[in-house]
């Protein structure tokens, strides 16, 4: 019962529940393990914090409403809080006096946690790079960043192309180091 | 982190609490410091620099054809405004006269974004005191218009759309019709949202009465658009300094006396039919043309000192460059809206209830990589 | 009310200010000193130059030169005033209590120049760290860190 919405993602990694179907009279029985039922319902509701200092949080709250819904995805409560939130988006410039308020919402929020990177100022301080005093070239300075989003700004699509990929590499069960040594075509 | 450098003289059952920097109704990265007895506000400081990008610093090593970009970055929700005063002033400096026809596709994509400005600003503010569908209703006509900017200019938010001499590339085939397919639609809905959340009861108890500012202290804290607009102070750029064809539509200044929060939302939904009054006028007369004049491949502005005023959806933005002859700008200073209507929030918070301080917050409609720059 | 009732007006009180009426709006140039006399003036009746718009400063690398744009709302004019302030104690009287939007403004001059204003309520930085050296938009701001040049 193998349902691939998207081709270019690992077959493994586009089931609709992960396990092996074993047909028995009176229905059926799905073998798994444990870490995969647990990696496919962590990658399923993954709840953003809402933290956009600049454009591109226009483009995020555009995800969030009608029309690129991304609570289909599983985002829908976003929380205000960050230890009631499992992933950041970083959607906006971090310059030198919000970096310490970037870490302390990091530290805060329960393992385990997932950062994206959306934008190009979030990525390497993109437009603001040359000549400025203040700002930080880059999220990663800060925090480990798990995805990185190109833009500026990225278009809905893209942003939800980047969760679904922060999808499969949950499912993946693997973490970052592993990921570095082997990359996966995700 | 930053040390508190003032000290502050307070009883025992003063508290004071930080909102934001990151919350979800500062609509950026606003840091207000609020001294409250009970629930009664004594003092709101705001605290700035959370997303100060030095881009006044930054332009003075740009030239005159690329510092556009950061200037659309500034106040997002307006950009094709920001671009517009930018391009104006290059032109002024330089004596360049913009053809017929990139004035009249200038002006009527200023109001497109006024009106996609206004809408967002009423989702945020209804979701800000509790109301989640307007929320999704405003997104739902601004993905329209969105898509009309992407056609034409290649982007959705910060489109570098107009260089000095006009616009960078003619409308697409189709601009007209969907303008106008848009013009139609939008008529129905903003008589739904007035339907929606204007008359609603809660709404106006929430709002009528609130942060109230008066017309002495509108001007003197230096407030512009429709801040300064619901204290009785005439101050439309676009009526009093007419810039390319605004002298050539009719509409209406819309002032109002009461001065509280009610007032400001009151203006701004008429603003949006104002808008959508002027682009009904221009649509159908867009004159052939050029849509770019000739200009020398490096442009170098004259010595001396030149400033242009524009009205965003927030007030009025000054770009003020002071030039060497140069290539690149001397000194540039962007005067925000946002800046001097903020400094009006102490003013006006002060002797109300925490409640009220979001009611009046969503009313200043502040975008605050605007004020921080 | 024309360029020449405003020189007029204006030499009566201060003999030694200057005129520059090639710009798009009519110039005054004074020094620092004289600058709250002539704010006073300005505000006051029949004049009433009651909204002011944009504070700002220019390094000149010898002197600063700190830009005042005022306007009134009656009669719908615009000055611009600048005042000439030394580079290497730069000090200039607040004009807070007559316009009050110069609050923010001027804490922002400070804290991007260093120009101090005498008797300001509440002078410090507003949009740096507190903890931030130097006034970065001099023209001899120099950080071999952050600022990577072209």
């Amino acid at each position: 019962m193998d349902v691939k919405f998207i081709p270019e993602l690992k077959n493994e990694q586009q089931e609709a529940f992960p396990g092996q179907v074993i047909p028995t009279p009176g229905g059926g029985i799905i073998a798994s393990t444990i870490q995969d039922v647990i990696n496919w319902a962590r990658s399923n509701s993954l709840w953003p914090l809402t933290f956009a200092t600049s454009c591109c949080g226009i483009e995020m709250m555009s995800v969030a409403s009608s029309k690129y819904d991304f609570s289909r995805f599983g985002f829908e409560v976003a929380r205000a809080s960050p230890r009631q939130a499992d992933v950041i988006i970083v959607a906006g410039t971090i310059v030198q006096k919000m970096a310490p308020v970037l870490k302390r919402l990091y530290d805060q929020m329960a393992d385990p946690k997932y950062v994206i990177a959306m934008g190009a100022c979030a990525i390497s301080g993109g437009p603001f790079f040359y000549n400025t005093y203040s700002v930080v070239k880059g999220a990663d300075h800060v925090i480990p960043v798990d995805v990185y989003i190109p833009g500026c700004p990225p278009r809905p699509e893209a942003l939800l192309h980047a969760l679904i990929t922060l999808q499969g590499k949950i499912k993946s069960g693997l973490t970052r180091e592993q990921i570095k040594a082997n990359p996966i075509q995700l | 982190m930053y040390t508190e450098t003032q000290i502050i003289n307070h009883t025992a059952d003063e508290l004071v609490v930080n909102v934001g920097p990151q919350h979800p109704a500062t609509h950026g990265v606003l840091h207000l410091v609020i001294t409250l007895q009970g629930e009664t506000i004594k003092k709101v400081e705001p605290h700035l620099g959370y997303i100060h990008r030095s881009i006044e610093k930054m332009c003075e090593s740009l030239t005159y054809r690329q510092f556009i970009y950061a200037s659309s970055r500034m106040d997002y929700l307006s950009a094709h405004i920001n671009n517009h005063a930018c391009a104006l002033v290059v032109e002024k400096g330089m004596q360049i006269e913009v053809p017929e026809r990139a004035q009249y596709i200038r002006v009527i994509m200023d109001e497109l974004t006024r009106i996609a400005s206004h809408e967002l600003w009423w989702g945020a503010m209804a979701m800000d005191l509790g109301a989640f569908t307007p929320f999704f209703y405003a997104f739902r006509e601004r993905e329209v218009i969105t898509e009309i900017m992407e056609e034409t200019c290649g982007a959705r938010l910060t489109m570098n759309y107009m260089v000095p001499g006009g616009v960078m590339s003619d409308i697409h085939p189709d601009f007209q019709r969907r303008v106008k397919e848009f013009i139609q639609l939008f008529k129905s809905k903003i008589d739904e949202y007035d339907e929606l959340v204007t008359g609603n009861v809660i709404f106006q108890n929430r709002t009528k009465g609130v942060g109230y500012l008066s017309k002495e202290d509108a001007i003197s804290y230096g407030c512009s658009g429709a801040v300064a607009r619901a204290s009785g102070v005439s101050c439309d750029i676009r009526k009093l300094y007419p810039y390319d064809v605004y002298d050539k539509v009719v509409f209406d200044e819309i002032l109002e006396t009461a001065g509280d929060s009610f007032a400001r939302y009151m203006i701004r939904m008429r603003e949006m039919r104002e808008s959508v009054k002027i682009i009904e006028q221009l649509i159908d007369n867009i004159p052939e043309g050029d849509y770019q004049a000739k200009t020398k491949a490096v442009l170098k502005l004259p010595k001396g000192d030149f400033y242009q005023r524009v009205e965003t959806a927030r007030g009025e933005l000054g770009v003020y460059i002071v030039s060497e002859g140069a290539t690149t700008p001397y000194r540039i200073k962007f005067r925000s809206p946002g800046f001097s209507n903020l400094s009006a929030l102490d003013q006006m918070a002060r002797g109300g209830k925490i409640g009220d301080l979001m009611a009046t917050m969503g009313t200043l409609d502040l975008v605050i990589p605007d004020i921080d720059r | 009310m024309t360029n020449e009732s405003i020189k007029e007006f204006v030499s009566n009180a201060l003999p030694s200010a200057t005129f520059d009426e090639s710009g798009e709006f009519f110039t005054i140039l004074i020094d620092a000193e004289q600058w709250k006399p002539l704010a006073t003036l300005l505000h006051s009746m029949p004049h009433n130059f009651d909204y002011l718009f944009c504070l700002t400063c220019v390094d000149w690398k010898t002197h600063f030169t700190t830009v005042y744009h005022l306007t009134s709302t009656d009669h719908r004019r615009a000055i611009v005033v600048k005042a000439k302030v030394d580079r290497n104690d730069p000090l200039i009287d607040t004009v807070s209590d007559i316009w009050k939007t110069a609050e923010f403004h001027e804490r922002e001059v400070f804290d991007l120049f260093g120009v101090r204003f005498k008797n300001h309520p509440d002078l410090r930085r507003l949009i740096l760290t507190d903890d931030f050296e130097g006034y970065p938009l001099r023209k001899d701001f120099e950080d071999a860190v952050n600022m990577i040049k072209l």
